[in-house]
């Protein structure tokens, strides 16, 4: 009989009758028996119960029975604590047995058991065996050092054993020396201020001798641990540089890797100039090709990891592109990351050969592959204006292969080739117009009507073609009818007489039959556009577009060169810096290159060098939030991009769209806010559709950027300053949402409190609050099936209420919630729904649907979360306004018991968007006054005294609506207080 | 580092299940089974994240291994740990298979505890762990105190992948160089890309430690050694040598007097290892030329004629030689002539499939076909795929010689000239094909 037969026990009482094998007195069976238990522990049976009775078989000789028990222990020690301290005795005089092997067996044992109680016991043979004569001892202890911190980090400091793990690095035996500098990394990885990892050129130098002897796998851990180093200056660079360079080397493609890791970072801080910077540069290609030859999986790997490199460091593999050819048997994922990588290498001299390739692979199999076979040919097109003729003559063939998927992809580049190169390859269109009917996915849709609008003259049947598509307008998706608005509007301006049936058509659908507040926004833009001033929306609509860029999917530098200092780790296969995928403190220090940055920062401090990096990254990195949103949205911390209004402040949106709507309940500022200047020089160019049709964008172009704002008449001066703040704020959520410690600057949110109560649901219990965060305001819930059987279908709506409110997208909840399960959504709001005075003001009355049935309830809503943030008011306009309203409209409240001064104070409401104008001190009293703006443009203003040493505030508030007045008091004192 | 390492068989069933790390919960095991497993389309990548956990596996056969993560691990290691896993199991129990995982489940989590510590790999040289990890159990209840140390000094030691003490009557050992060589050629016999990938694997059986220093025609060696000596002979020698683009070497060579010497010294495992890895791209001996001709004859018909020509010494025989001619998919039917070997037509595989056994060099085949075609309104055209061949040289295409293998055991009585040495070359094609 063999092994085997321990996976096939499955009858009934087996507990029972192991019980009474492992209490036999015979070793064959006890061991026999213990065999099954680990075989059922295997396939996930609960052996829990026979705890007591495996422990009892660990005083043995037999050192294979001892291991099996041991297996059993780790995994249950947890769930038995206290049957574990049984096991304490065993290890404390394993761990003096003259077997080298039963002592490492011990100490690596105990530290995987996982219990508080015991590790204190462990404490004593551990430091016994870090200081054993034994190399294979020392090396097992140094591992369970890390496992004791990880458990219990401060016993492991109190004990001093991190002192004793660093000693270990000057130890004789390498892989010691491998073991402790991996246990050590680790430990720093979770105390980023500590200076545990004390690098410097003499422990440098240990590392370094160890590296050459040490088996691969210490390598790694030595390679990586460098990487972490930053060398004083070149002259030190070069020289760990220079003894780093064998490992390249070197048949494990890890260590390859990490050591490209290594000199990749330190050739940040050689001169160019010098030479061996140019021998390291040529050193470094053939090794990264060479990786390509191995398994699949690591091919993977290193092809992501290249993308990467060839991005940072374009000369390395220039004259390296046959090797990035795909194969036939390659595995897809091999296939389009090669793609991806071939696109990049792509330049003048390889582009023949590039694009014979190419047009080899928009004839295989995968669909996946040859769409983006096809994208590649559009972007060579657009990267090397050489080609561009070729591309589309190849593009052109492809199309007549009227294979559904490469037909759509072919007239998506073929619109950014249009786009790139205005008025060059126009004669396509025909061939194009005769595709139309087969084109059925929405991107192809909306290129295809970009197409004939924007080349609507040359195109004798353009108004009929439109008028095709305009036929079914409700079914389409968002994306073509936002292109299919600006494409009929285009027609019209430039054949006014034709079509204005079809104009006046779009516009009513898009204005009055739409829920998109997106396309209504447009429609209404347009609309006026069209009636006030034709000339105006000739010169807005028509603008001459801005050129597109060459590179697409270029990742956003500080991001690149976060992920260089990552290469060979998850976060280069991710392409994501570590916090967007690793839990708790771990990781999520931003790394950053040495010297690259121009400053003297150090790498060794990381949290002053990522604080730097993030408020130096100047808003401009903004446009390049498709990566970030792409992060966020893979967190599934925001609904998916469709849904609504996204990160970057868009409160200029709100206003505008306000205004247009004339929804506007107040129009205090003096300074206009019509739409009558839509000559300003930035609005043309945001007009146009941007390259990538994405309602996001969109959303981002017509409301999100300063630019657009100041058009519409905010004070200018304020602007940027206003901006500049929620601007770094949304980074910093955006770069900290994964580590989830980056709220402390966001906007005041109260704790969560039930709305619904599981009795009143047929067993959904629903808790939830608001939140505003960079921008968007959140009802953030938090659901709970109470009940027995599963819920789904989840869908929610809301009454009218004062402010407007409206779910900007649907409830996300995609999978089916189960008993006892809980699941928290958040759910973008918009301000853009209808409106009805509540009583009280900020009340909002919900509807929640699931598939049993549908629930009503009521709460309130904190009013500040309705602040926008380009409240800050102009001094003098405060002035003129608040003796512009009268003194009626003004009220008075106490804030008690609050024992901020008034700094704080003006600080801790800035973060709620209630901006601090001025502060007066009269006589030991600060005067500070404070505009703030509601989404619905009603101004607020207020007078707030702080009086030292006296708790109670009093607070003025001035407001066109006093009304409101209640609320907003009361939002002072719950910002206040919290 | 790695949190945990299952081991699944096709159906998605756990065979071997070890969590290493706190944070990996017995749920990863099923969230991997149901997401990838069990996941209706085909695999998109090695590394998938669920959850916030990350997976990665590699599969042997119809068994799947996955190593489990939370943390931003080294990707690339721990693909490089799962092969080596694959390599020790197939080490101690031949074919990675379901029976055998089951059969040997306490062996295996035996070396999973040893090589495996917190998720960081420790040795795992099978030469070493076969010291003492045994299928009949572990070794090392009755060792002497000298053997208990040697085992550990050698597990940690320097030479981890040797052990010492290791005795051979006689001294042999066998050096095979192994050569994949790849062609891409254009219709008109024009080089488009053209590389080899070779190998060198060494089996050795020496006794004691000894040191080795291998030696080849690489043309840096030689051309540093022609600049010292005579002049004549570098120049005469310089055509013998090749130029090596790149080369990776196992763990037990010296990397540093590689990069500072370009001399490959090392002290061998014991049996069967890969010495080192290259790749050359310069100056390759193609052993075949393939000239297509595709003509069309109206709407219905093709006539093929395929002409190889073996190009190597005519002493010399190939073996194994394959020629695979693709078809259009419409075809209906075939008629084949070759003056040597054995052809047909696979109708299943869309092509011509035409076999020789043996050709020697300097010598010239042909196959010719009529390949009649149904009528189709089709429009797309037929994409003409590359004719494709496989076959087996006694030499190496990329010119690479030994030229010398020296041992060296200080301690025992045998020098250089008693070991018998054995060196071999073979030839095979990788991707060889020309398009038509």
């Amino acid at each position: 009989m063999t092994d085997s037969k321990y996976f096939t026990t499955t009858k009934k009482g087996e507990i029972f009758e192991l019980k009474a094998e492992l209490n036999s007195d015979k070793k064959e069976k006890k061991k026999e028996a213990v065999k099954k238990v680990i075989a059922s522990m295997t396939v996930g049976k609960d052996v829990s119960a026979l705890f007591p009775d495996v422990v009892n078989c660990m005083q043995t000789d037999n050192l294979e029975l001892k291991k099996l028990v041991y297996l059993y222990l780790m995994n249950y020690a947890k769930s038995q604590p206290d049957m574990a301290i049984m096991a304490v005795n065993t290890f404390v005089k394993d761990c003096e047995d003259p077997n080298p092997l039963i002592r490492a067996l011990a100490v690596r044992t105990m530290g995987c058991i996982r219990v508080d109680k015991i590790t204190e016991y462990l404490c004593e043979p551990l430091r016994k065996c870090l200081k054993d004569e034994d190399p294979y001892v020392r090396k097992t202890a140094a591992v369970c050092v890390a496992k004791l911190h990880d458990i219990n980090a401060q016993l492991v400091e109190d004990q001093g054993f991190l002192d004793t793990l660093k000693d270990l690095i000057s130890d004789s035996n390498p892989m010691v020396v491998a073991n402790a500098v991996a246990a050590l990394s680790e430990i720093a990885e979770s105390h980023p201020n500590s200076n545990l990892l004390d690098l410097n050129p003499q422990t440098i130098n240990k590392l370094l001798t160890a590296l050459n002897e040490c088996t691969e796998w210490g390598q790694i851990f030595i390679l990586d641990c460098l990487a972490n180093y930053t060398p004083r200056d070149d002259r030190e660079s070069q020289s760990i540089c220079e003894r780093v360079t064998p490992r390249l080397s070197h048949a494990n493609s890890a260590v390859v890797l990490s050591a490209v890791k290594v000199l990749m970072k330190f050739m940040e801080m050689l001169p160019k100039d010098l030479d061996y910077y140019g021998t390291l540069l040529k050193k470094l290609a053939p090794p990264l090709v060479t990786l390509l030859s191995a398994e699949p999986e690591l091919q993977y790997v290193a092809l992501r990891n290249i993308n990467l490199i060839v991005q940072r460091r374009p000369e390395i593999l220039k004259h390296e592109m046959k090797v990035f050819f795909v194969k036939y048997n390659d595995p897809i994922y091999v296939k389009l990351e090669k793609l991806d990588i071939m696109i990049r290498l792509a330049s003048q001299a390889n582009i023949a050969q590039v694009l014979a390739e190419l047009k080899e692979y928009a004839t295989e199999v995968d669909v996946d592959f040859v769409r983006k076979a096809v994208r590649a040919i559009g972007r060579c097109a657009i990267k090397v204006e050489q080609s561009a003729e070729r591309c589309v003559s190849t593009l052109l063939d492809l199309i007549q292969t009227k294979v559904n998927y490469v037909v759509q992809e072919a007239i998506v580049v073929i619109k950014d080739i249009f786009r790139k190169y205005p008025n060059k390859y126009e004669s396509v269109i025909a061939t194009l117009c005769e595709n139309l009917d087969s084109l059925d996915e929405p991107e192809a849709r909306a290129a295809m009507i970009w197409i004939v609008g924007e080349y609507a003259e040359r195109i004798d049947n353009a108004d009929e073609l439109l008028e095709s598509f305009l036929e079914g307008f409700h079914d389409e998706s968002t994306q073509v009818q936002l292109q299919l608005l600006t494409a009929i509007v285009k027609l019209f301006l430039k054949k006014p007489t034709e079509t204005q049936e079809l104009v006046q058509q779009v516009l009513s659908l898009a204005t009055q039959d739409s829920d998109n507040p997106d396309l209504r926004d447009r429609g209404y833009i347009y609309w006026r556009l069209l009636s006030t001033d034709p000339v105006a929306a000739k010169e807005v609509v028509l603008a001459e577009k801005p050129l597109i860029s060459e590179e697409t999917d270029l990742i956003e530098p500080t991001l690149l060169e976060e992920l260089i200092c990552h290469i060979g780790t998850l976060a280069s296969v991710y392409h994501k810096p570590p916090s967007a995928f690793v839990e708790g403190s771990r990781g999520v220090q931003h790394k950053r290159l040495p010297g690259s940055a121009g400053s003297g920062e150090s790498v060794e401090s990381p949290d002053t060098s990522s604080a730097a990096g993030l408020s130096e990254a100047p808003p401009a990195v903004i446009p390049s939030q498709g990566d970030l949103l792409g992060d966020l949205l893979n967190l599934d911390l925001t609904p998916p991009a469709t849904t609504g209004p996204t990160p970057p402040p868009s409160s200029g949106m709100q206003l505008g769209a306000m205004d247009l709507l004339g929804g506007g309940l107040d129009s205090l500022p003096p300074i206009p806010l019509r739409t009558d200047t839509p000559q300003s020089p930035q609005l043309p160019h945001q007009s146009p559709s941007p390259p990538d049709y994405s309602p996001t964008e969109l959303g981002g172009d017509l409301g999100g950027s300063p630019a657009m704002g100041a058009a519409f008449g905010a004070p200018p001066a304020v602007m940027p300053a206003s901006f500049n703040a929620p601007v770094s704020g949304g980074l910093d959520d955006l770069f900290d949402l994964g580590g989830g410690v980056g709220m402390t600057m966001g906007a005041y949110s109260p704790p969560k409190t039930i709305w619904l109560p599981a009795m009143k649901a047929k067993g959904l219990e629903i808790s939830g609050t608001f939140a505003r965060r960079a921008g968007v305001i959140q009802m953030e819930m938090t659901l709970s099936n109470k009940a027995m059987s599963v819920m789904t279908d989840f869908a929610i709506q809301f009454n009218r209420n004062s402010f407007g409110l409206a779910p900007a997208g649907p409830l996300q909840v995609l999978t089916p919630l189960n008993p006892n399960q809980s699941i928290e959504v958040a759910l973008p709001l918009s301000t853009v729904g209808p409106v009805m005075k509540m009583e009280p003001l900020s009340n909002l009355q919900v509807a929640v649907k699931n598939n049993i049935d549908v629930f009503y309830f009521s709460c309130q809503y904190p009013i500040s979360m309705l602040f926008v943030e380009d409240g800050k008011m102009e001094r003098q306009v405060f002035l003129a306004t608040w003796k512009d309203i009268p003194n009626d409209n003004e009220s008075q409240f106490q804030i008690k018991d609050c024992h901020l001064n008034s700094d704080a104070v003006s600080n801790k409401l800035q973060s709620s968007n209630v901006f601090t104008i001025a502060k007066r001190t009269v006589e030991g009293q600060d005067m500070l006054y404070q505009s703030m703006k509601l989404t619905n443009g009603i101004w607020v203003l207020a007078e707030l005294r702080v009086q030292t040493g006296n708790p109670n505030y009093t607070v003025s508030l001035k407001c066109r609506a006093p009304e409101v007045s209640q609320c907003v008091f009361q939002s002072y004192e719950a910002i206040l207080k919290n | 580092m790695i949190g945990g390492l299952f081991i699944y068989n096709h159906k998605g069933e756990v065979l071997i299940s070890r969590v290493y790390r706190d944070d990996i919960g017995r749920n990863a095991v099923d969230a991997f089974r149901v997401n990838v497993i069990h996941a209706r389309q085909q695999v998109r990548s090695p590394v998938t994240n669920i959850a916030r956990t990350s997976f990665f596996h590699v599969k042997r056969s119809n068994i799947w291994l996955a190593a489990v993560t939370k943390q931003n691990v080294n990707a690339a290691m721990v693909f490089e740990f799962l092969y080596k896993m694959c390599d020790v199991m197939t080490a101690y129990f031949g074919k990675i298979s379901e029976e055998n995982i089951k059969n040997n489940f306490v062996l295996i989590y035996e070396l999973l505890d040893e090589i495996l510590d917190f998720g960081y790999p420790q040795n795992s040289e099978t030469g070493a762990l076969k010291t003492f990890i045994t299928q009949q159990g572990i070794k090392g209840q009755h060792q002497t105190k000298e053997e208990q140390s040697q085992i550990t000094s050698q597990v940690t030691g320097q030479i981890g992948w040797r052990r010492e003490g290791i005795k051979y009557r006689r001294n042999e050992l066998f050096l095979d160089v192994l050569e994949s060589v790849n062609l891409l050629m254009s219709p008109q016999g024009q080089v488009l890309s053209a590389h080899v990938s070779g190998r060198v694997v060494m089996k050795s059986y020496l006794s004691g430690m000894p040191e080795c220093k291998f030696g080849m025609n690489d043309k840096i060696v030689i051309d540093k050694q022609g600049k010292g000596g005579a002049t004549d002979e570098a120049g005469k020698s310089g055509k013998q040598s090749i130029a090596i683009d790149d080369c990776t070497f196992h763990q037990c060579v010296r990397l540093s007097k590689f990069d500072s010497e370009r001399s490959i010294s090392f002290i061998p495992p014991d049996g069967e290892y890969e010495l080192m890895r290259y790749r050359t791209t310069k100056d390759i001996i193609l052993p075949f030329r393939v000239i297509p001709l595709v003509r069309e004859v109206g709407r219905t018909k093709l006539e093929v004629k395929v002409v190889i020509k073996s190009n190597f010494k005519p002493s010399l025989l190939a073996q194994k030689i394959e020629v695979r001619i693709p078809t259009p998919l419409n075809t209906s039917g075939v008629q084949v002539i070759c003056m040597k070997g054995k052809a047909k037509y696979k109708a299943s595989e869309n092509a011509i499939v035409w076999k020789i056994k043996r050709m020697a060099g300097m010598k010239e085949s042909q196959i010719s076909a009529e390949i009649e075609l149904l009528p189709t309104n089709d429009k797309k055209k037929w994409a003409r795929p590359p004719i494709s061949m496989n076959f087996e040289v006694p030499f190496a295409p990329s010119g690479l010689k030994v030229r010398y293998l020296k041992v060296f055991e200080s301690k025992l009585n045998y020098s250089d000239h008693d070991v018998i040495k054995w060196v071999r070359y073979i030839g095979r094609s990788g991707i060889y094909e020309t398009r038509c």
